[in-house]
């Protein structure tokens, strides 16, 4: 039985076409993709993203807790509502998950993990709670917790439910108008949310908003109660917010070359080599998390690889998987797709350390090999070509 | 929409049309255009290429995967659409007027069994 969000019902009135992902029934898109993909570079669109799983953290030791548990460092978060992006590592500096971490208080945080992911993450993440002082919450209904599912199949009977912790739906607007929109559905916010900066949140009537998105472009995505979630989908809608679907959410990302967990890194790949060196903090030395043995000192993994862009020079589509061929090596697809704001099919790559960026490499494509461009890995942010 | 009742129909999603001088057109359904959704790219067979019913003869691209193309018939490729490789998405927009290759097969009998061998509108339309 597929998993449905508080929206199910919104996204069948709005003409979804609805796919399996993670075991989640979402809508990959409402007509075109392409259209979708253009209301959010070029106005306003929305996606529901209810399927990835809120957890609250909260106890004095919290702060401690994340310092240990994340690559990045949550000292750097010292006003409250600002968020920061990490990865979350196993013991040899694989990628488990990434995340967006909350501050509210140094005993109090937010935190948001993927959909698939959860299952493993929440274990793991209870797991490392020995010898801290602090509590984890998921904000889901039992037969959508992932946790409340493992108990059930008896094998910790101590998971609960603290009293009032409600199951949340969340949805993202994203796109140059996407917070005036937001205003003109929800007036009374407007004090609570006109200044806040990039990876900044306020909590307002019981919803958290945050400036954060997944798709290049400025944007809100808020964090509501479930009963709450249809009555907002539909003002946002009237506020002239297009519904969009996970198709264009992942062009979206693509061109603003963001990773994808579980198709642009996994549990074997370090974050040296999938692009995320800079959310990995190594200044404090003393600061003993997770994976940090693998990725520094005398037992440090071997980066073999970097996490490049390719923009393709002949007619085609990347896709993942495909061979790159470079004069330094093999290298490999991990996503890649037809970028309908540069009209040309872009990918993000795993190439030898030595490719250069700016050189030309071939990609192998059916039974044919197909020029393309090394390129940072970013492609489009706030509208605009960044090549 | 409807399939027309003048095309015959593959399982895999093609359709063919007998043209007055023999030779068949070739396209896609309107039931797989849809699935495909917004269609970016077409790969359409070389001119000259002999190839057998059923066998891969082009490829077409949409924003969220690619997808082969079965000849419905044996012969030889005389002729592909170009205006429609210069823009894919006219696929999307009528996926009966806009085909891909065309095909004059080698032995007409054989092409007759081929044909005979699709499925007519009604029964393509059973199948989705």
């Amino acid at each position: 039985m597929p998993l449905r969000t508080p929206l199910y019902d919104s996204h069948l009135a709005a003409g979804a076409k609805m796919v399996d992902f993670s075991g989640w029934e979402m809508p990959i898109h409402y007509g075109s993709q392409i259209e979708e993909h253009h209301a959010v570079r070029r106005d306003a669109g929305m996606f529901d993203v209810s399927h990835m799983c809120a957890l609250d953290l909260a106890g004095p030791d919290s702060r401690a807790y994340l310092r240990h548990l994340l690559a990045n460092d949550v000292a750097k978060l010292t006003t409250p509502g600002k968020a920061l992006y990490s990865c979350l590592l196993n013991e040899s500096g694989g990628v488990i998950d990434d995340l967006i971490v909350y501050f509210f208080t140094a005993e109090r945080y937010r935190i948001v993990v993927n959909a698939g992911t959860a299952v493993k993450d929440v274990p793991w993440m209870r797991a490392q709670l020995k010898g801290f002082n602090a509590e984890l919450m998921v904000h889901r209904t039992d037969n959508h917790d992932p946790v409340a599912i493992i108990a059930r199949q008896g094998s910790n009977a101590r998971e609960r439910r603290r009293a009032g912790h409600e199951s949340v739906a969340m949805i993202a607007a994203q796109g140059p108008n996407a917070r005036e929109r937001f205003w003109t559905a929800f007036p009374d916010s407007r004090a609570a949310t006109a200044t806040l900066g990039i990876f900044q949140a306020a909590e307002w009537n019981g919803w958290l908003i945050a400036r954060t998105g997944y798709t290049g472009e400025d944007g809100f995505e808020i964090t509501l109660p479930t009963a709450g979630a249809a009555p907002a989908w539909q003002k946002l809608l009237d506020a002239g917010i297009k519904p969009c679907g996970l198709g264009a959410r992942d062009t979206l990302r693509l061109e603003a070359g963001m990773n994808l967990y579980g198709q642009d890194m996994d549990e074997s790949i370090s974050p040296y080599e999938a692009g995320l060196k800079w959310t990995v903090d190594l200044k404090d030395a003393a600061r003993d998390f997770i994976g940090r043995s693998a990725l520094e000192g005398k037992n440090a993994r071997p980066v073999r690889n970097q996490f490049a862009g390719l923009l393709l020079l002949d007619r085609g589509v990347l896709r993942a998987h495909q061979k790159v061929i470079t004069p330094q090596g093999d290298g490999e697809i991990t996503s890649g797709t037809f970028s309908p704001s540069l009209n040309q099919s872009i990918a993000l790559a795993r190439l030898p350390a030595a490719v250069a960026i700016g050189s030309e490499v071939e990609v192998e494509i059916r039974d044919k090999r197909l020029k393309a461009r090394v390129v940072k890995p970013s492609f489009v942010r706030n509208g605009k070509p960044l090549l | 929409m409807n399939n027309p009742d003048n095309l015959k129909y593959a399982a895999s999603h093609e359709w063919a049309k007998q043209e007055a001088d023999g030779s068949i057109t070739i396209g896609i359904t309107d039931h797989a255009q849809e699935a495909l959704g917004d269609i970016v790219f077409l790969e359409l067979p070389a001119i000259g290429r002999v190839v057998k019913a059923g066998e891969e003869c082009a490829v077409v691209e949409s924003v969220k995967a690619a997808s082969d193309i079965y000849s419905p018939v044996s012969g030889e490729v005389v002729d592909i659409n170009q205006a429609a490789a210069d823009a894919p998405e006219s696929v999307n927009a009528d996926a009966y007027a806009v085909w891909l290759f065309r095909i004059k097969p080698a032995d007409s009998a054989r092409c007759a069994a081929e044909l005979d061998g699709l499925l007519d509108a009604a029964a393509y339309g059973a199948t989705l």
